[in-house]
């Protein structure tokens, strides 16, 4: 923390200036490992093994199809890259380059997918998208109909509704108890912890499975209100791990210093450390949104689906963004795939935003931007607190981030920290 | 209405009450006496019997090595001491003759009397520096007739003010190490606490921000009992009236070696440990 | 006014001599109490709630097991709700799940780990001279995780099946003398393989996010120690990051199994649901529980109901080991780091 602020300059006199660097010759050294030789020697390798992998296929057509082709050609190029690594640098070296090679291969391999399904649903959804979609129900959409007839109005109305209540209900609950093991602390503490991680790996389609035998069952009637319970569910445990680590990385010293003015806990919780995370907080809630709208299992067994719109969600089945696509596309009419593309297209947009809103709003540069002439110093949040909420929220059971809290009066002294005397 | 300070004491005649209004209660500095004072950490005794009277209108400065409990012995006389998860203590602490640390007592109320400023600036980030300084305010559920007068007063003495007045608005965390330090001096001046504690709050500073807060506290120190912890012999000597000697030696537990005026203390103390350290020769 | 809520706090120790320490009571304002009311009854109901699932869970599914037997749920591969008599048990959904779980952990873990690899270790700073190589990869990947199910689901049976046709053909001409790999017709849709691809290619961000925040952990000293003996980036992978981070590998592959085990959707979709032992992975037919509950949900009446519920326990109890281990090793891995 020792900036030196209003000290007019920053020198001593003894040294000499060094801010105008006059000689024109001074350039800073690229210090690369892959030199452009090495490149080059990357892309000859490469075309080498297309061209051997290419006439393999072609003349003695041992295998079939792109998908072993790329295989094949992968392997080919692996193993002749090794070899010519071996010859020019030795073994060392050739083993570094050549999990280089592995390793870049696999990161495109998971790229790949992505790239190809993101592309795959804008081709087949976005000529099917007219306005119709969006204005109209499925009511009057038989098996004749033509491909751009119906639309999924009830579908988003439904999908709103459904995840709203499920919004209302989860967070005020999972913020609380994040709170809770954080602030405050208790006897409790360990075993809601456990339970929380019970929940956030619990399959989707089982909170379906759980509201459909506590609710559907007891009341005998499919309904909005019970899809939002076992989205709730699944909400739960994202919101309440990504809260809690939130919590834990605002500084201790702010808590010390509301209490030090005579603050009670909750005062300090609510004026100073809530609002200190919430742009983390506001990221750990939109994640778990957008993980929301997506589900689709547990929409099956409590809400059901429906062909037209209803409005009430306490009472009888209601449609649902992502049911519409799971129940459209298997059908073997042209226009129930076509709704079911573009559905699916529009979910895609939909996550995509709140997702891309959720990296937005919680991130430092915003916080920063915020703030003004913040220095980052204004924000108080670790630079890599994002990722660890997104692999909090997004990977089902936990992440590296959360441990043990101490507990004591709501105050939170980790004596590794610092020592207190 | 619950207010904080439902407890009838004679402290409460002495420094203003949450009710009311703050602008009209005059400020009277207090007086802080320790006795019998120790301290542990999970079992371990970290200070033993330390006896101290803090007088008012002055300044008492805490000096000695690190890691002999100065901090600690800070932290007790405003009840942050037990915040700390397995930390336990002994004695009495009496601010203008009542216990702090009596059953009747809150917590919150004595934290409010006696004011802290920490090692390391700590202003609320999510809050503007206006909103910073009245920050304890709200806390407290303290009115006050006029914010921005309260605001104007706590930056001045802290020596903020005229950085400040034109972006009183901006966030409390978008401000240089020193600024901060000083903000949140004006934010701890704003309750009109009896006593102020500072736990080496120049020590993260660069010698310039050093200079502005020892002139703040010899500004302060006839409205409020000041007690400092420092590092800085040279600050201890500038600054304070009284000093404090603690030392713990090989493990042992820390306690005072001696207590004194200033002037004494750094000339001819009576113990020999004592002239050892203020001449630079350990610590 | 009223005394409010005291709480007493560091009970005094007696040493044999010496000081002890005093009583702290701590007195909270009637607010203070209420908010730490209320957070207590908000984490505590997670836990009620949790207990209410598995009570009521038990409730509705024990006619089937009181039908079948425990162990006869568990063997049955067959599943005939009704008519005259039932018989009916996750036999087959069980082996199908583990064997769906087990070929998503063939394609997702190699390329997980590469990945997660790549990111941390040998991405570069920039790509194309502009963008943030690394937090555009994190996003990616973190992007994929997002990705509804069903949406994978569709791709799969539109996509990812006819590539992989080529592939199942190539397997079992090539290959079927390995048990399972023979089919019967040539038809090569709807099989447990493009199903377990389809799970793996969904469960490979998640391993990869775990593991790149593992390896991103590895401690600098150790690293530096390593470069500084001249050791390759190969070298303080296999030396540094992976000792260091095995365990935390270990959990990060086990949150992929949890989640692959629970898949009902994309599996639904992709897979024509068969019982029977599952001896034929590349041709069409394959089960699992989440996919038999999804595709059997609301026929058979009374014990089909409760037999779906019953199927929905053993899933959970299944999943909940998986993940409590999981996070048992994970936690380990945290405190190394701490």
């Amino acid at each position: 923390m020792s900036v030196l602020d209003e000290a007019p300059t920053s020198q001593s006199p003894l040294e000499p200036d060094q801010t105008k660097d006059t000689s024109p010759q001074r350039k800073p050294i690229k210090v690369r490992d892959f030199k452009p030789s090495d490149v080059l020697l990357l892309a000859v390798t490469a075309i080498a093994a297309y061209s051997i992998v290419w006439i393999i296929f072609d003349q003695l057509t041992l295998f079939s199809g792109e998908f072993g082709f790329v295989v094949t050609w992968i392997v080919v190029f692996l193993a002749m890259y090794w070899f010519v690594n071996l010859q020019i640098y030795g073994r060392h070296m050739a083993v570094d380059r050549l999990l280089g090679g592995i390793v870049t291969i696999g990161a495109l391999c998971m790229i790949l997918p992505l790239v190809l399904l993101i592309v795959y649903i804008f081709s087949k959804g976005l000529p099917l998208l007219s306005l119709n979609r969006f204005t109209q129900t499925q009511a009057g959409v038989g098996p004749l109909s033509p491909i751009s007839a119906g639309g999924f109005l009830h579908a988003i109305v439904g999908t709103l509704e459904q995840v709203a209540l499920a919004a209302l209900m989860g967070i005020p609950i999972a913020v609380l108890t994040a709170i809770f093991l954080n602030e405050i602390g208790g006897r409790i503490s360990s075993s809601v912890r456990i339970v929380v991680t019970a929940m956030s790996g619990t399959p989707a389609i089982l909170a379906g499975v759980f509201i459909y035998s506590i609710w559907v069952l007891t009341v005998h009637d499919y309904s909005g209100f019970a899809a939002s319970l076992a989205l709730a569910i699944l909400l739960l445990p994202t919101v309440t791990r990504g809260t809690e680590e939130v919590l834990r990385i605002v500084h201790n010293d702010l808590r010390e210093a509301s209490a030090a003015l005579g603050a009670p806990d909750w005062r300090t919780v609510w004026s100073v450390v809530l609002p200190t995370a919430r742009s983390g907080l506001v990221t750990s809630i939109l994640l778990g949104v957008a993980v929301s709208i997506g589900e689709t299992a547990p929409l099956i067994m409590t809400v059901f689906g429906a062909q037209v719109m209803n409005t009430n969600p306490f009472h009888n089945p209601q449609a649902a963004l992502p049911l519409v696509v799971y129940q459209e596309i298997k059908l073997p009419q042209k226009s129930a795939v076509a709704l079911g593309y573009t559905a699916s297209l529009v979910l895609f947009i939909l996550v995509f935003t709140i997702f891309v809103l959720a990296r937005i709003l919680g991130s430092t540069w915003l916080q920063n931007t915020l703030r003004g002439r913040g220095k980052g110093k204004g924000a108080r949040l670790d630079g890599d607190v994002e990722e660890e909420l997104f692999s909090v929220a997004l990977a089902p059971a936990m992440s590296f981030g959360s441990g043990e809290a101490d507990v004591d009066l709501g105050y939170h002294y980790r004596p590794d920290q610092e020592d207190p005397t | 209405m619950m207010t904080t300070s439902d407890v009838t004491t004679d402290a409460r005649k002495v420094a203003s009450s949450s009710a009311g209004n703050l602008g009209e209660q005059p400020i009277t500095a207090g007086e802080l006496n320790a006795t019998g004072v120790c301290a542990w950490f999970s079992g371990r005794l970290v200070l033993e019997d330390v006896d101290l009277f803090m007088e008012r209108h002055a300044v008492t400065a805490l000096i000695g090595p690190s890691g002999c409990g100065k901090s600690t012995f800070l932290r007790i006389l405003n009840r942050m001491h037990e915040t700390i998860n397995g930390a336990q203590l002994a004695g009495t602490v009496e601010l203008n003759g009542e216990d702090i640390y009596s059953p009747n007592q809150r917590a919150t109320w004595v934290r409010r009397h006696i004011g802290m400023v920490f090692q390391r600036p700590n202003p609320f980030p999510a809050m503007s520096i206006e909103q910073n300084v009245l920050a304890g305010l709200r806390f407290n559920r303290i009115k006050t007739s006029s914010k921005a007068d309260l605001v104007e007063e706590a930056l001045t003495k802290a020596g903020l003010w005229t950085e400040v007045k034109d972006r009183l608005s901006n966030m409390g965390g978008a401000l240089s190490g020193g600024q901060q330090q000083r903000l949140c001096i004006a934010r701890a001046l704003a309750v009109r606490p009896s006593v102020l504690l500072m736990d080496e709050p120049c020590s993260a500073l660069d010698p310039a921000s050093t200079l502005r807060i020892e002139e703040t506290i010899a500004d302060i120190k006839e409205e409020v009992t000041v007690v400092i912890v420092t590092h800085n012999m040279q600050q201890a000597n500038r600054v304070s009236d009284n000093c404090a000697f603690f030392l713990s030696e090989n493990g042992k537990p820390g306690h005072i070696v001696e207590v004194g005026s200033t002037v004494k203390m750094f000339s001819a103390p009576n113990d020999p440990r004592t002239l050892d350290y203020v001449n630079g020769r350990f610590g | 006014m009223t005394i409010t809520e005291t709480e007493e706090h560091q009970p005094a120790e007696g040493g044999a001599a010496g000081p002890t320490p005093i009583k702290i009571t701590v007195r909270r304002s009637r607010t203070d109490v209420v908010y730490r009311r209320i957070a207590w009854t908000a984490a505590a109901s997670t836990f009620i709630i949790l207990v209410l699932i598995g009570v009521f869970l038990y409730i509705r599914a024990r006619p089937a097991f009181e039908y079948m037997g425990y162990w006869g749920f568990l063997k049955t591969q067959v599943w005939n709700v009704s008519g005259v008599h039932p018989s009916f048990g996750v036999g087959s959904a069980l082996l199908g799940t583990i064997i769906l779980a087990i070929i998503s952990l063939i394609v997702a873990v190699p390329v997980s780990i590469a990945c997660a690899l790549f990111i941390n270790e040998y991405a570069p700073r920039k790509i194309l001279g502009f963008f943030p190589a690394k937090g555009l990869l994190t996003s990616m990947v973190d992007l994929m995780a997002a990705i509804p199910s069903v949406i994978y689901g569709l791709w799969g049976f539109f996509v990812l099946q006819n590539s992989m046709k080529g592939l199942s053909r190539w397997l079992s001409d090539y290959f079927g003398f390995i048990p399972g790999f023979k089919v019967n017709t040539p038809v090569y849709t709807s099989s447990l393989l493009i199903a377990g691809t389809l799970v793996g290619i969904m469960i490979m961000p998640i391993i990869t996010a775990l593991c790149r925040e593992v390896f991103s952990l590895t401690p600098l000293g150790e690293r530096e120690g390593a470069v500084a003996l001249g050791a390759s980036r190969a070298r303080v992978i296999r030396d540094v990051v992976f000792p260091f981070s095995k365990g935390g590998m270990i959990g990060a592959i086990m949150l992929g199994l949890g989640r692959a085990l629970g898949e009902a959707i994309a599996v639904s979709i992709i897979i024509s649901l068969t019982f029977g032992p599952p001896n034929h992975l590349l041709q069409p037919g394959g089960n699992s529980i989440p996919a038999l509950i999804a595709d059997r949900f609301g026929s058979g009446g009374k014990l089909g109901a409760a037999g779906l519920l019953a199927a929905g326990l053993v899933l959970f109890f299944i999943t909940l080991i998986v993940n409590l281990i999981a996070a048992n090793i994970v936690r380990r891995q945290e405190k190394k780091r701490a």
